[in-house]
């Protein structure tokens, strides 16, 4: 599963960061952070057509040796973006996919919560909380 | 006095009763007012009161200096432990607990001396001990901090006037601290406090005084933790927030005392039995609950919005994280509102935090919506994590989709096999201008049409020749544009020819419609080749046969000509009369159409007898134009299969007639094909049928000679009109038959689908992991 989630909002700053804790977590949110730079590339390629048109799963942005990062972005702008263990091949498409699904109707929960003010850090939810561990590798 | 030693939560209390008291910051305390109050709240016998005071030196002076109150509240406690009071006990006892306060007052105090090195929060329980309501409200007061003192002694003042007034705490707040504490020590100061906010505390008084476990539980609570919670509820809006709500609601006043009511109903209720389920909201709290919704949303059916609900809770005083979490648990829908069931659960979720019960990770099952959907749902956790899946249920069908689009896919990949083998048959046979090769041209055609499982084989020639295309690009050219074949055929095939092939391909499209509804034909498929020989030898058969045996011919339905043909049957019906010269470009193009158009073989195949028979035709023709003509107007119109293949039959008929057996010989070659093509076959052959006996059954004998028998009736109009009517019913039930297998076919691979989606839905869990 995933070895880091992020979720950073429409200005490029994170509102939730989450990485597997036995690994050094500043190497994630610099993958992340670099991320960024292709989920943008990929948005105004599309940004020709429509809103509609454009697919919010974005895919897999750039995989490293050991890692492979996947993206995701929301008709608002707010992008998941997903660090997956490169060796895990038995991961496909689709779950990936899926796993974006989660997180996106986990989000929006955290949305409808009218004591969230937008643009917050996303720290109260235990249901989103949950919802990435049950995501993230098991990590003994 | 001598030295008093305090202990450092001694101390703490003390001077946090001592700045609570001293109202005016003078560091002095009036021997009345406040600490009058104070003492009386510690519920011991007034000439008790009067012993610490004089023991403290209170009555020398006149008032409380700090040292004086210090000792007097450490008498306090010694009174209330029971020892006798004395000067010297003051140090002598140790371990004396720290000086309670009646009822919530005391309770509060103690606690708030407790948690007063937490925060100034406690000041403000100090005024919420007094009486409950408002007690929250001087809670609030005080727990801004010294500077409220003030105001809070005008508020402590009030409050005996105005009890609940304090709405600025969230209702149950305070009542149900202070009941928490008023129970435990004694009921003396509930009362009193009771007696400001009118009936609704009596019931707490006397809950109070039949304290139960839950005091019990509550006075050991005294220090921080439950304290804590009030304070949160006291804390968090200080003044400001209170005096702001405090003008703002006068409702609030009223539900805080419907508040301290029902927190009162509560705590009885707690102390009652609840142990079991602390969650359980007993009906007085329902109630109370209800109002509370009244307030903000009249309708009990409808929802109150979040921003709405978010003031309401807010003024409960409960961090933001907290309340965050609370919404949370119990809005089960997630749809950003609550309705009354969630609102009574968020709202015993927020009395119970106030309280000091930690807020479970999951709703209790007391607390679950009645809701229809959610409520059967044992999960207590589990429901907001089921609501928030709910949705995730409705993505698993979508992702059944891709599963889809596997199994179309099949489909197109079984037309092109098939079409290709079908149309490797036909290629060298096609060169000879056979009857046979006429006849397997039109099988091979109408054969790839059928192979299409995708052709529609509607009006829509286009779509036909694309999708034939598509399916049979790997075919020949011919071959690709089977329907484009057609169509082409039809418009390259001379007048009779094109008018055959057409009303052949209307028919075969018609035909094929129906053959089309079932996505992948590959059974139909490779028998387009199997068909065109087999159709050979029905042909023959049929040339052998009797009419009645054009329901055998059926077994191979005949291709579908490509839809375009109605109106180009029109067209080319027209070109009849140009029989001969029909027939010769037909040949002519027939060999370039013989894949295309089965019609094309005939063409050929008739050729030889049209030039043989041109004179029996000619007087066929005469006798089929009029035929035609109204035949080819119903079948224009008739765009649907059925009608086409029919009108094309009849078409074909004339146009067989016409281009001497043109179509004759295409029809009978088009019936062979696939058994998709069983329908056309059999309209085909029918048409043949009729066509010969329109003609000349003689004529189209042996035209047909190589073609599935057609009854030749030796011609007649009666007897051809009966035969052909015959032939037409035969068509009829080989098209059913036809139908109806596909309609199997179909059943089939959607149960095959389902079961894949099946397979696929329980494959999908693994992959969440």
């Amino acid at each position: 599963m995933a070895v880091c989630v992020a979720v950073i909002a429409k200005e490029n700053y994170p509102l939730y960061i989450r990485s597997v804790p036995t690994e050094n977590e500043l190497k994630f949110h610099y993958m992340v952070h670099t991320s960024l730079d292709v989920v943008d590339e990929k948005i105004s390629a599309m940004g020709k057509a429509l809103v509609d048109q454009r697919e919010l799963y974005l895919g897999l942005l750039y995989p490293t040796e050991d890692y492979k990062v996947y993206g995701y972005v929301t008709n608002s702008k707010v992008k998941f973006v997903m660090v997956v263990d490169a060796s895990n091949t038995a991961l496909r498409d689709n779950e990936i996919r899926s796993m974006f699904r989660k997180l996106h109707n986990s989000y929006t929960d955290v949305m409808c919560n009218p004591f969230y003010d937008p643009g917050d850090r996303i720290q109260s939810s235990r249901a989103f909380d949950g919802m990435v561990t049950s995501m993230m590798i098991q990590v003994c | 006095m001598e030295g008093l030693t305090l202990s450092d939560a001694e101390q703490k209390y003390y001077s946090d009763l001592f700045s609570y008291c001293d109202s005016e910051s003078t560091k002095k305390v009036a021997a009345h007012g406040r600490v009058l109050e104070l003492f009386r709240a510690a519920q011991l016998p007034s000439d008790v009161v009067h012993q610490i005071m004089e023991l403290c030196g209170a009555t020398r002076l006149g008032y409380f200096g700090r040292s004086q109150f210090y000792i007097a509240l450490k008498l306090v406690a010694v009174a209330q432990s029971g020892f006798p009071l004395r000067v010297e006990s003051i140090n002598t006892v140790k371990d004396l607990p720290l000086p309670r306060f009646v009822a919530s007052k005391n309770e509060q105090e103690s606690r708030h001396a407790a948690s007063y090195s937490s925060d100034s929060e406690n000041q403000g329980s100090y005024s919420g001990v007094i009486p409950p309501p408002p007690g929250r409200g001087q809670v609030k007061k005080g727990s801004t901090s010294h500077d409220t003192v003030q105001p809070r002694t005008s508020a402590d003042q009030q409050e005996p006037v105005s009890p609940v007034v304090s709405p600025q705490q969230s209702p149950p707040t305070s009542p149900h601290t202070w009941r928490k504490h008023s129970r435990h020590p004694s009921g003396g100061n509930s009362e009193r406090p009771l007696a400001g906010p009118g009936p609704f505390w009596s019931p707490f008084g006397e809950a109070q005084s039949g304290s139960s476990a839950g005091d019990a539980v509550w006075s050991g609570h005294s220090p921080p933790p439950p304290q804590e919670n009030w304070v949160s509820f006291a804390d968090t809006p200080p003044t400001s927030t209170l005096l702001t709500m405090h003008p703002a609601s006068v409702q609030d006043q009223t539900t805080v005392r419907t508040v301290a009511s029902a927190t009162t109903a509560n705590e009885i209720r707690r102390q009652s039995s609840s142990y079991d389920d602390p969650w359980k909201i007993t009906d007085e709290q329902r109630q109370y609950y209800v109002n509370q919704f009244k307030t903000i949303q009249p309708d009990l059916n409808g929802f109150i919005p979040g921003s709405a609900a978010k003031e309401f809770f807010t003024k409960s005083k409960l961090p933001i994280l907290e309340l965050s979490h609370i919404w949370e648990l119990s809005d089960f829908d997630k749809d950003g509102a609550l309705t009354l069931d969630e609102f009574c659960a968020a709202f015993h979720l927020v009395v119970a935090r106030k309280n000091g019960y930690d807020l479970p990770e999951k709703l209790p099952e007391s607390l679950m919506p009645k809701l229809i959907d959610l409520e059967d749902s044992a999960d207590v956790g589990d429901q907001p994590g089921e609501v928030g899946y709910s949705g995730s249920p409705a993505e698993a069908p979508p992702s059944k989709s891709p599963s889809m689009p596997s199994l179309n896919q099949t489909w197109p990949e079984l037309n092109q096999s098939s079409e290709d083998t079908a149309i490797v048959h036909p290629v060298p046979i096609r060169m000879t201008p056979s009857k046979i090769h006429m006849q397997e041209m039109e099988l091979k055609r109408t054969g790839s049409d059928h192979t299409n499982p995708t052709s529609p084989l509607l009006v829509k020639t286009s779509d036909l020749s694309e999708e034939n295309k598509i399916n049979s690009s790997v075919k020949f050219a011919s071959g690709n544009t089977v329907a484009d074949g057609y169509s082409s055929s039809d418009s390259f095939t001379s007048d009779p020819e094109q008018i055959g092939n057409n009303v052949t391909r209307q028919r075969s499209h018609s035909g094929m419609s129906p053959d089309n509804t079932a996505p992948p034909p590959p059974p139909p498929r490779p028998q387009p080749s199997h068909s065109r020989s087999s159709s050979l030898d029905m042909n023959r058969t049929f040339s052998v046969t009797t009419g009645q045996q054009q329901a055998g011919v059926v077994a191979q339905p005949p291709a579908v000509p490509p839809r375009p043909q109605p109106s180009q049957a029109a067209g080319p019906v027209v070109h009849r009369p140009v029989d001969a010269d029909g027939l010769i470009t037909h040949t002519s193009t027939s060999p370039q159409q013989i894949p295309e158009q089965p019609n094309f073989a005939d063409f050929s195949q008739f050729e030889v007898f049209a030039a043989s028979n041109v004179n029996e035709e000619q007087d066929d023709e005469a006798e089929k134009h009029p035929e035609v003509l109204p035949v080819e107007k119903a079948s224009d119109p008739a765009s649907s299969l059925r009608v086409a293949k029919t009108d094309s039959k009849i078409e074909e008929k004339t146009a067989a007639s016409a281009p001497a057996n043109v179509s004759k010989g295409t029809t009978p070659l088009a019936p062979p094909p696939k058994p998709v093509r069983r329908r056309l076959k059999s309209e085909d052959e029918l048409r043949p049928e009729v066509d010969e006996h329109t003609q000349k059954t003689g004529v189209l004998a042996a035209v047909l000679a190589s073609q599935p028998s057609i009854p030749r009736s030796v011609g007649k109009d009666k007897k051809a009109i009966q035969a052909s009517i015959r032939r037409n019913k035969e068509t009829n039930t080989v098209l059913a038959r036809l139908n109806s297998e596909l309609q199997q076919q179909l059943k089939d691979v959607l149960e095959e689908r389902i079961s894949l989606e099946v397979q696929l839905e329980q494959l999908r869990p693994f992959s969440h992991l």
